[in-house]
């Protein structure tokens, strides 16, 4: 399908790679690519890592080289806001900026944290998603707080947990579920997460909400539903994200925790969606969802990229098997596919007590997931196995 | 101004299809992840020690679609191809 020119709204990591992946199929028509961040593309994850350890500056998140950006000829809005679209004249209408009528158009908006309500004006509480949220949160650190409060045990909240224990800083996790990530990776393994916190300092409070973040005009204690209280002068919220949608509002789009998508990821005539945005039925586990890892951002960047070219009838569903993986503290944890809590679940490779290992997870018969504890090589290979549609038993017999 | 320059990058583009490809880890960024290795396993080798090898370092021109993909999915940006 011959398209003059592709729109591109969000320049972090989806919407850039969506962009290279045009140029990688020679699109040779105008490919606009808009962001509202006055940064160029960073890359996110070492921003809770890296980043906030303080051991890299700013330059090594660029997520690409400046030359290779202008290699691809794309006519680069930074620090422009897209604030509303219309699907039945296409145009877009950008904040300070005058309106383009697009004709392909990728949707890669991503998402924001959720925040707890009553700290919007009270100092010394964070939230951590763009690299100013980390640069603000890096300074609180490097004034040496005398605690900080994590509240969510989420993988960001882990590892600001992990990070600011690496600095030495007293840290306070807190987490409304029985386990951390236990709706994630079951109550059995969550418990192993809450050790790894326990053995590294952290004081890990489980099954526990927050009351109330309080303070006069900057944060001095958090106080729990248990009736106890945690002095800290910095306060870490890490519930969550919200998809950034409601630009869309009103656009003939359809939008429902996300940009809803068909399986091959076309929101609309000449409209896809990609990254944390994007919401589309995966057809491998017979699931709609909405994906926050960074490999999917590229992998269906790339895939709503080429959408944009493709007819009906050339269109390929989007079956990724999600992957993502966490550093925390020594260990590094990876997750692919897509497991629920009472999933059947079995170790195949090393022990829990020497903190590495691998673990297969089977629903009706067949391999859905594969955790590691620092065991790369294994999920990937089993990676593989599910992304063959392997069953359970045949996965637990392989010897890999 | 357009045209010349995407005739420019075509150009390019068969050029180097007369070059060899070399893969160039940089193993300070590595961590192992093993994306790679899911790609292209006859290239990338995660071992039991945890530590990356490059199984070839020079592949065909037939193994570059995978290269890319690889490039662009390393969580860690630490594999390039040198022409």
């Amino acid at each position: 399908m011959s398209r003059r020119s592709i729109t591109i709204v969000g320049a972090s990591l989806a919407g850039l790679r969506a962009a290279e992946s045009l140029r990688r199929q020679e699109f040779d028509g105008q490919i606009v690519l808009i962001g509202d961040e006055p940064h160029a593309p960073y890359d996110r994850p070492p921003l809770s890592k890296q980043y906030l350890a303080g051991s890299w500056n700013e330059e090594r998140l660029a997520l690409t080289k400046p030359e290779k950006l202008a290699e691809f000829e794309l006519d680069f809005r930074l620090g422009v806001r897209a604030t509303a679209f219309d699907l039945a004249s296409r145009r877009l209408t950008l904040d300070g900026a005058d309106d383009i009528e697009v004709d392909g158009l990728l949707i890669a908006t991503g998402a924001r944290c959720r925040t707890l309500p009553g700290t919007d004006n009270l100092d010394g509480v964070f939230v951590l998603r763009g690299l100013d949220d980390a640069t603000a949160l890096r300074a609180a650190l490097d004034a040496g707080p005398s605690r900080v409060v994590v509240v969510g045990a989420g993988f960001i909240g882990a590892e600001v947990a992990a990070t600011s224990r690496q600095r030495k800083i007293e840290v306070s996790l807190i987490e409304a579920l029985p386990q951390p990530l236990g709706r994630v990776l079951g109550d059995e393994m969550g418990a192993v997460c809450a050790d790894v916190h326990r053995e590294h300092g952290v004081d890990l409070r489980t099954g526990v909400g927050v009351e109330a973040i309080e303070g006069d005009g900057r944060v001095e204690r958090v106080r729990l539903s248990d009736g106890s209280i945690i002095e800290a002068d910095v306060v870490v919220v890490g519930i969550g994200v919200i998809p950034n949608t409601e630009w869309l509002e009103g656009s003939g789009l359809t939008i429902d925790n996300g940009v809803v998508c068909d399986a091959t990821c076309l929101a609309a005539p000449g409209v896809t969606a990609a990254g944390d945005v994007a919401r589309w039925p995966n057809q491998r586990f017979d699931e709609v969802m909405r994906v926050e890892h960074w490999d999917n951002a590229v992998e269906q960047g790339g895939h709503a990229a080429r959408r944009l070219l493709q007819s009906d009838d050339e269109a390929e569903p989007f079956t990724p098997v999600p992957w993502f993986w966490s550093d925390q503290y020594d260990r590094k944890i990876q997750l692919a596919g897509r497991i629920r809590p009472d999933d059947d679940m079995s170790i195949v490779t090393g022990s829990v007590e020497e903190r590495r290992f691998a673990a297969l997870y089977g629903r009706a018969g067949k391999l859905v997931g594969v955790l590691g504890f620092n065991r790369p090589r294994h999920v990937m290979q089993y990676k593989t196995l599910i992304q063959e549609g392997a069953s359970y038993a045949d996965a637990l017999a392989a010897d890999l | 101004m357009f045209a010349l320059s995407h005739v420019a990058r075509r150009h390019c583009h068969l050029a180097r299809k007369v070059t060899h490809m070399k893969i160039v880890v940089d193993y300070d960024l590595c961590e192992s992840n093993a994306i790679c290795m899911q790609i292209a396993p006859d290239l990338f080798e995660v071992r039991d020690d945890d530590f990356l090898y490059v199984l070839n370092e020079e592949p065909g021109e037939d193994r570059r679609g995978a290269l890319e993909e690889c490039v662009q999915r390393c969580p860690k940006q630490a594999i390039a191809i040198a022409e």
